[in-house]
């Protein structure tokens, strides 16, 4: 990114001062490093999305942000229902509520390291992965709309979770608000058995051993210690969601349209909160994020299935599970006074912080944890939500590593049985469903995620609590 | 891949993967873009042409259809669990599309599963002429 265009504010805030069309100014958190290397694009999508009406504050990117769909990949923008604010389907993306939900195994990694093959390969057998795949659970149109209205809710009545996995959920699993009628019927036709199915692409289940803590104290409060032993799931809300985010990027078009709204790219459309158009879009948002937080549920059954096998006294309870591609209606302090907004989070994680009420009960005073995903060959972190992140991010951080180079790229440089073969080396037993999507998903195609986490740390917007090491992966 | 009346190709996007169709005509060119998107996906040349599944949409310009195209292509194939192989676009106007697309039932062991696709999006979309040749492409989320 060409650095003349910004303004620098302290060591991790870059500002795009108000051109043209914007409302508010732009405000991209990264290391000179990570801003150095940030695709142009990033600056041209923060400031589009800095002239949609309504929004608060600044439009924001976070350190591991890339080149999106109309919101850049680690947007977060936050609209004001009460001044014409909008809805994008861009800040939330196809992916609804694409998320990581990690559970501790009670066990250390003395304890899995001699099983862990036959672990991943379990896994590998039960959960099911890959293009096309299909659970076993079939759902009928009444139970689809159950699982649409009450998201994990519904799976944990029905034997696949128990309310400590409800209770260790953003949002308790479920988000009000969701009304079934407002998801198409192709939507809910392609729902058919994918409750419980991670999909592909960069989604993943890892083995993770805790490799090193940064804040005992709330390490301790979370219940990680070195050399623990956790699973990590990454998925999303399945071609329903993407059916969601297809219908309305199209419905949304027009109200574009309708209400003469200026969008400067075609996936930024947008309808006003308060339109039957941008309701209608919420209601839909909440339906697939109830869908996404019922399928990791699944999943997490499936996950305790495959441990019983191969290590019969492990208990897995919640870490926590948490959403990187929503629209959420939370209260935030802006400009000294407390408003409700619709904060959109592309590619970015919530982070609340210790003062934040309904934190689940073992967390309160402390923060939320904030689960970032990196690659299946470096690490990943858990941080804790902080006030500084609140005051400055709408309590928002990054989600992921973020790519450096395209899939097209990464799979002329790599290839999948070679990857496999490294990353045994290294100690990490990889299971893959398509040896391109592999390739496509190699390391170093990605950033550096101890950069940006240092980014988030440094700046204060979230703190490290650990540091998770791969020792398998299962990608889809 | 090349065909007498045209060809497929990909741009590369950061996050995800741009397709490109280019025809003699905008239906060809529809296509082959098609069919770029679902070798994201399936290996084409193993999926046999058996099946045959109509396809109509309505847009507001020949851009929108070609979106409005790609991803009803992927909600049929998904309904119908198929892989699709073959494409044509039998009518084009500037608000409706009517063509089909060939395949057979999906099958893991001999169709080589890629990448599911999430949707065709908005993204670098362009739906024009190039030269002599017409060209449709954008990008597609992976």
């Amino acid at each position: 990114m060409d650095l003349s265009q910004l303004n620098r504010q302290g060591e991790y805030k870059w500002i795009i001062p108000k051109t043209g069309g914007m409302i508010v100014p732009g405000l991209i958190f990264a290391s000179q490093e990570l801003i150095e290397e940030m695709d142009h694009m990033v600056y041209e999508q923060v400031s589009n999305v800095a002239c949609l009406p309504g929004i608060q504050r600044f439009s924001m990117a976070m350190p591991d942000a890339h080149w999106g769909y109309g919101f850049p990949i680690g947007g977060v923008a936050a609209f004001d229902p009460q001044v014409g604010g909008v809805i994008s389907v861009g800040g939330v993306g196809f992916d609804v509520n694409c998320g990581v939900r990690t559970l501790k195994t009670g066990l250390v990694w003395d304890d899995v390291k001699p099983r862990l093959k036959e672990l991943v390969d379990i896994l590998f057998a039960l959960v099911p992965a890959g293009m096309g795949s299909r659970g076993e659970i079939s759902l009928s149109g009444s139970q689809i709309e159950d699982v649409l209205t009450t998201g994990s809710q519904w799976v944990a009545s029905h034997g696949y979770g128990t309310q400590e996995d409800l209770d260790y959920t953003e949002d308790r699993g479920m988000v009000p608000g969701a009304d079934p009628s407002a998801v198409s019927q192709v939507a809910l036709k392609r729902e058919r058995r994918q409750v419980g199915t991670l999909g592909s692409g960069n989604h993943y289940l890892e083995i993770q051993r805790v490799e090193e803590i940064y804040n005992p104290e709330v390490a301790h409060k979370f219940g990680l210690a070195v050399e623990d032993v956790v699973v990590t799931i990454h998925c999303g809300s399945r071609a329903l969601g993407h059916q969601v985010g297809t219908d309305y990027l199209k419905l949304l078009a027009s109200a574009s349209r309708k209400y003469g709204i200026p969008i400067r790219e075609r996936e930024l459309v947008c309808a006003p909160i308060e339109s039957p158009e941008g309701k209608r879009y919420f209601s839909a948002v909440n339906c697939a994020i109830n869908y996404a937080f019922a399928n990791r549920q699944v999943i997490t059954h499936l996950v305790r299935l495959g441990f019983e096998k191969v290590f019969p006294r492990a208990d897995l309870h919640m870490l926590y599970d948490i959403g990187h591609n929503t629209c959420k209606v939370e209260r935030h302090k802006i400009d000294g006074q407390v408003k409700e907004v619709y904060v959109h989070r592309k590619g970015a994680t919530r982070a609340f912080g210790p003062s934040r009420e309904n934190l689940p009960p073992a967390y309160q005073g402390f923060g939320q944890p904030v689960i970032v995903g990196g690659t299946m060959g470096t690490a990943s972190y858990i941080l804790v939500g902080a006030e500084r992140g609140e005051q400055e991010a709408f309590a928002s951080v990054c989600h992921g590593a973020g790519r450096r180079m395209s899939r097209k790229k990464a799979k002329k440089i790599w290839r999948g049985e070679h990857l496999i073969r490294e990353l045994e080396a290294k100690g990490i037993y990889v299971r893959g469903h398509s040896q391109a999507g592999l390739a496509e998903e190699a390391p170093g195609a990605y950033k550096d995620v101890t950069a940006v986490i240092d980014t988030i740390h440094q700046s204060g917007l979230a703190h490290k609590v650990a540091c998770l090491k791969p020792a398998g992966c299962i990608k889809g | 891949m090349d065909t007498p009346n045209g060809s497929y190709s990909y741009f590369e996007h950061q996050a995800d993967m741009g397709i490109i169709g280019r025809g003699s005509t905008m239906e060809e060119a529809f296509s082959q873009a098609a069919r770029a998107m679902f070798n994201l996906m399936v290996e084409v040349g193993q999926v046999q042409p058996r099946q045959k599944v109509s396809v109509q949409c309505q847009g507001n310009d020949q851009a929108e259809l070609f979106v409005e195209w790609l991803n009803h292509l992927l909600s049929e194939a998904d309904i119908r669990q198929m892989a699709f192989a073959d494409f044509r676009v039998d009518s084009l106007s500037d608000s409706h599309l009517a063509g089909a697309a060939w395949g057979e039932p999906f099958d893991p062991q001999r169709h080589y599963p890629k990448t599911e696709v999430k949707a065709a999006t908005y993204a670098m979309l362009f739906v024009d002429q190039e030269g002599d040749q017409c060209v449709a492409r954008c990008v597609v989320d992976l």
